[in-house]
Order: structure tokens, then sequence, then C-alpha cells
């Protein structure tokens, strides 16, 4: 029920206060995470866009090509979610969240699994 | 008496109905739906100017790149950070210098009604783990959303969450408006 073979590893953080992504189609995803073949690429998190290994520079195209490919009338209701490994570092996501920025396009979604961490 | 054949219902066709209505279902159920943290960034600035912000009126959470909180200054637990939070942003009235400023506000479907001017400054580490990141988001979000229940069950006996009239919902939405604010990236080292 995936669109894209993922080559990084996503494990979702858990929130309680989530809400649920409506509108599919008005999504585009951008994955952060370890790859999932480290002896060829290494441990350090990567983002993956569509199918393949990208750096922050090509975000902006991305979210370009990401509204192209909509109605021209649902082009500012595009959401962002971003799938991050919950070990990854704020660093990378800072960074994209920053070209998200100057892209505009604000609305973005963390996305997570709905549970509560173990208090201890 | 003769006896009638009792009548039967045909039911030859009842496998490829059964067998229809389970290829429709697999079809028609969306299997994972998405939920997470749902967020709005900052339009881009050119040149971040600091806009001026009472100190009382700011609330600092910092995280290190050790998941360590700051709270205030002070170290801080993510057990407590909800509560700290609630009691920040929530409207203290007689104005009290500990807490954030209020102001009168007049806001349809709640009247006039205090609100705080509280804003809740969320700053980061590069090294902070992202799993640190939203828990504290998290904890922050639970936080608003207990006010934002307060004050529902308050005026319209229920809780926000399950409000339905969308009018109510901006209502309370108004009274209590998420304020987190997130600083221009910078190395806040450890």
């Amino acid at each position: 029920m995936r669109e894209v073979t993922l080559r990084v590893k996503i494990r979702l953080p858990l929130a309680t206060e989530v809400q649920k992504l409506e509108k599919k189609s008005l999504v585009s995803y951008i994955y952060i995470g370890p790859p999932t073949n480290p002896q060829r690429y290494g441990t350090e998190s990567r983002i993956q866009l569509n199918d393949q290994f990208s750096t922050v520079n090509d975000v902006p195209e991305f979210i370009a090509r990401e509204r192209e490919a909509r109605p021209e009338a649902d082009r500012n209701f595009l959401t962002t979610s971003l799938k991050v490994h919950n070990e990854s570092k704020m660093g990378i996501v800072t960074d994209v969240k920053q070209e998200l920025r100057k892209s505009g396009a604000l609305r973005i979604n963390y996305s997570t699994l709905k549970g509560e961490h173990l208090r201890n | 008496m003769a006896r009638r054949a009792s009548p039967e219902i045909n039911a030859g066709s009842m496998a490829d109905i059964a067998f229809l209505l389970l290829i429709f279902f697999l079809v028609t159920t969306t299997m994972d739906i998405d939920t997470g943290l749902t967020r709005r960034l900052p339009p881009p600035v050119e040149d971040p100017e600091d806009i001026l912000i009472r100190q009382r009126n700011i609330l600092n959470v910092l995280v290190n790149k050790n998941d360590r909180l700051l709270v205030d200054g002070k170290p801080g637990d993510i057990a407590t950070l909800k509560d700290v939070a609630k009691e920040f942003m929530r409207p203290h009235y007689p104005d009290n210098p500990d807490f954030p400023e209020v102001k009168l506000r007049e806001i349809e479907g709640l009247g006039e009604i205090y609100t705080s001017e509280g804003v809740i400054s969320l700053k980061n580490d590069r090294g902070t783990s992202y799993d640190m990141y939203i828990r504290v988001q998290n904890e922050l979000a639970r936080a608003f959303n207990e006010l934002k229940d307060e004050l529902s069950m308050d005026r319209y006996g229920v809780r926000f969450r399950n409000l339905v009239d969308e009018d109510r919902i901006k209502a309370i939405n108004e009274a209590v408006p998420m304020r987190i604010s997130e600083a221009e990236p910078e190395s806040i080292g450890d």
C-alpha cells in the first residue's frame, strides 16, 4: 500500500495529540532516516524524495513539482508530511523545514504513531 | 388438507454475492490512516529582526543536544512540562506579574473573555533527537488541548475534541490560541 520504495528506515515516534491527515491526494511525503543499506550508504540519516536519496537542495524543486502535479485550485492546500525516523537528529529536519519555508510549503505534518510513552 | 411444499429461497447466488461484497470492501478500505502533529511554519522573512515580546509573556523551552530540557532557565522534565506550560498559558486574573499579561477580548459566541498573551518559545539544537522534539511538541500540544477542553467544558458542557459546531470550535480556538514560536535555527550548544 505504499507508493514508493523506501530507501531509508522509518520508525515513527509516538504522540497522543494527533490529528488525522485528510485528503491524501494533497499530501506529499518527505522521508528522513538512516539508509536501509548501511554497508553501502552508511548510517547517517538521509533524505528521500520520491524514489531516491536527495539533499536539502533538492527540496525546493521537489515541492515545485508536487505543486505542479496538483490542480491549480488545490495548490495552496498542499501538506507536506515529514516521515522521520525517531533517532534522526533535528539538524537535518530543521534544514528541510527551512527549505519548505522558503518554498512556501508552510503546512506540515510530523508523522507519528498514536500512542503513549511509558513513563519511567 | 393438502400439504404445501415449504417455499424455498433460491440461495444459489449467495456465494457470488458474498464474494462481490468481499471484493468491494477490500478495494474501498484504506488501510493506513496517516496521523501526526500538524503545524504551520512561519512564512520566510528576509532579515529576521527580533520581535520584542515582554519577558513575562514568554516561556522559554530549550532542548539541548543531549535531549535535556531547560524550561525558563531551569532544568526541566518532560513529565512536568505539560503542567508548567498549561499553568503558564492559563489566563491569570487579576493581573499577576508572575504570569503573562491578560487581555479582555470580545469573542463571538463567548462574549467578553480574558485571554493570555503568553507565547511558548521552543528552541532545539541540531543534535536534539527527533523523538525528543516530537515528545516536547506533543506535551505542549497537550497543554493547549487541555486548556481548550476546560474552557469548552465550562461554556458548553462538552470536551473540545467532541465539539461539532464549527462556530464553537472557532470561538474556543480564538480564546486559546496555540502560540508556539520556533526560533530561527541556531546552535545553542550543550
